[in-house]
């Protein structure tokens, strides 16, 4: 559906997009991570067609964005950043321009217009002029907008930037609603985002992609070290030399006042030495009220990948 | 036809918020106000005329009609350049730009459905204007056919002065400088036979900023002569602001 090859974007002599390529199956909502300022809105900005790539080649619906960019705008939905509005219009007034403007043909402009606006859920305010809207319904003026013309291939920019926390879950749910056929690239630089919502997450950090593959699995495939968390009654000193001697640990660390004391302990995800740990706290004779081992969630995992790439950067 | 939507678009926004309004009254109020000031120095000349000599024939259309269209179009100088100033830096500002270029407008739809909204305002403004004509009439037997060249002209140089501020406000964000930047050019363009006259400047150079100027070529059609050259010099002018508005849209894909 999208294929985006050796992408490479400067502007001027800084290099924003190095080398990106990734795919994106039909019918799937793709998540694009990143923190701000990686590179992110360019890949969308040149796969809507609004910029062109310095080099490589970019592919939507198995057409070149810039051979047949007339085209594959006629089959896209887009929604940039900020969600920019022409708020000296009504919602309706506005929805049936861009119908207009992107071709749908004058017989069925009245049916879409209203469709998008019910999937949407703002036909209530379909009156009201779109300065007077909340942010809230801003956004899903913007999404109404971007699938007005029932596009094949979705792309939304960073589409809960903004919102209060009840918004987001329900742009959330919109932005779900509306995949299936369609195919959905989402950016973000909010991890739990990705997720809830998508299938699949593309990891960018400075312009180059790190990392590709479901959230599962980034989980599973990135996980370099596991912690294990422990409640023991003990002294503490004691119980942190000896976990620390064991093979495969990396790092242990305590917290609390009382007697049982939180223990973090840091070990590489090659072994399970959890079966270690409780037969030498059994042998110590300390008392053990707590133990499980804790996955780390994709947000770790970003962190992770951005300071490593940073690190690799320095040297 | 695909300039249809961006038209319809634009000419909304122009009668929504007050700017049609307000530029059109503006226009109104200036024009009114010069066209009564010839009308009265008219009226008195000729007075004077007839005391002198009863037999005097007294011409409304040198008297009126040219210095009507000469006063018309130095409004439009001024007052033009604010109506084109939002075209395109408004979008740019608010973002809108992005996506209105990743519909399947093509860019020249996109730069013609906003010269012909601007257009419109120009042809509703300079079309109220026709009420002097009706006060002329029931007055005196102005000439009609210096009349039609005069608005002619006068909706040509309108034309060329929106192209230019099109094109200019491509180029920027901020609508202030959009509306500073034309005004100066337009004003440039408008004064350029002056070069004529000051002493240094003589022969091919001066012909070259005389053919180059506004003034020049509009004065002919407040004489009621079509020229095919001024046709042709606004006709140019018009095309070639269109060519650069579509490199300056051009050029964005390319930079950030």
């Amino acid at each position: 559906m999208i294929e985006v090859e050796n992408l490479t974007k400067n502007y001027g002599s800084n290099k924003v997009l190095h080398d990106v390529s990734f795919n994106v199956q039909k019918g799937e909502i793709l998540g694009f991570l990143g923190a701000n300022g990686a590179g992110k809105s360019t890949t969308m900005k040149i796969i809507t067609c609004f910029m062109t790539p310095t080099s490589g080649n970019v592919r939507v619906l198995g057409l070149d964005v810039q051979k047949d960019s007339m085209k594959i705008r006629e089959k896209l939905g887009y929604l940039p950043e900020n969600c920019p509005l022409y708020l000296d219009m009504t919602v309706n007034e506005y929805l049936r321009f861009v119908a207009e403007a992107k071709k749908v043909s004058p017989k069925e402009i009245k049916n879409k217009v209203s469709k998008a606006m019910s999937s949407t859920g703002i036909e209530h305010v379909s009156n009201k002029m779109i300065s007077n809207l909340s942010k809230g319904y801003r956004q899903r003026v913007g999404l109404a907008q971007a699938i007005v013309n029932d596009p094949e291939v979705l792309v939304l920019d960073e589409p809960t930037v903004g919102l209060d926390p009840k918004q987001i879950i329900e742009i959330r749910e919109l932005i779900k609603n509306m995949a299936g056929e369609r195919t959905v690239i989402l950016s973000t630089h909010i991890l739990p985002e990705v997720s809830v919502t998508c299938q699949r997450v593309v990891i960018i950090n400075k312009g180059k992609v790190v990392a590709e593959d479901k959230p599962e699995n980034l989980i599973k495939n990135l996980r370099k070290s596991l912690q294990i968390h422990l409640k023991i009654d003990g002294n503490e000193t004691e119980i942190k030399n000896t976990l620390k001697n064991l093979n495969g640990v990396i790092n242990v660390e305590y917290s609390g006042n009382s007697d049982i004391k939180d223990f973090v302990v840091e070990v590489s995800k090659e072994r399970d030495i959890r079966k270690e740990i409780s037969s030498i706290i059994i042998k110590n004779d300390w008392g053990l009220y707590e133990m499980y081992q804790k996955n780390l969630s994709l947000e770790d995992i970003f962190l992770q990948l951005v300071t490593e790439e940073k690190q690799e950067i320095h040297i | 036809m695909g300039f249809v939507a961006i038209l319809k678009k634009e000419l909304k926004s122009y009668f929504y918020s007050p700017i049609a309004y307000v530029v059109i009254t503006m226009f109104l109020i200036l024009n009114g106000y010069f066209f009564f000031g010839m009308m009265l120095s008219f009226a008195e000349y000729g007075r004077m005329a007839l005391e002198n000599n009863p037999e005097a024939k007294i011409n409304i259309n040198d008297g009126v009609i040219r210095q009507l269209f000469g006063n018309m179009s130095f409004v439009m100088l001024l007052i033009l350049p604010v109506l084109t100033m939002r075209l395109f830096s408004e979008e740019k500002k608010s973002g809108t730009f992005e996506l209105i270029t990743t519909y399947p407008i093509k860019d020249i739809d996109l730069v013609i459905g906003k010269i012909l909204s601007a257009t419109a305002v120009l042809l509703l403004m300079v079309g109220l204007t026709s009420f002097y004509c009706v006060f002329m009439y029931s007055y005196s037997h102005p000439d009609t056919g210096r009349i039609l060249t005069g608005y002619l002209g006068t909706i040509l140089m309108g034309v060329a002065f929106i192209s230019m501020g099109t094109f200019i406000s491509a180029l920027t964000e901020s609508q202030i400088i959009s509306a500073i930047v034309t005004f100066g050019i337009l004003l440039i363009f408008w004064v350029l036979g002056w070069v004529g006259t000051f002493s240094s400047a003589e022969g091919t150079i001066a012909e070259v900023f005389k053919q180059l100027s506004m003034l020049n070529h509009f004065e002919s059609f407040g004489k009621g002569i079509i020229d095919l050259s001024d046709v042709v010099y606004f006709i140019s002018f018009i095309t070639l602001s269109i060519f650069l508005t579509l490199r300056a849209l051009e050029s964005n894909k390319w930079r950030s």
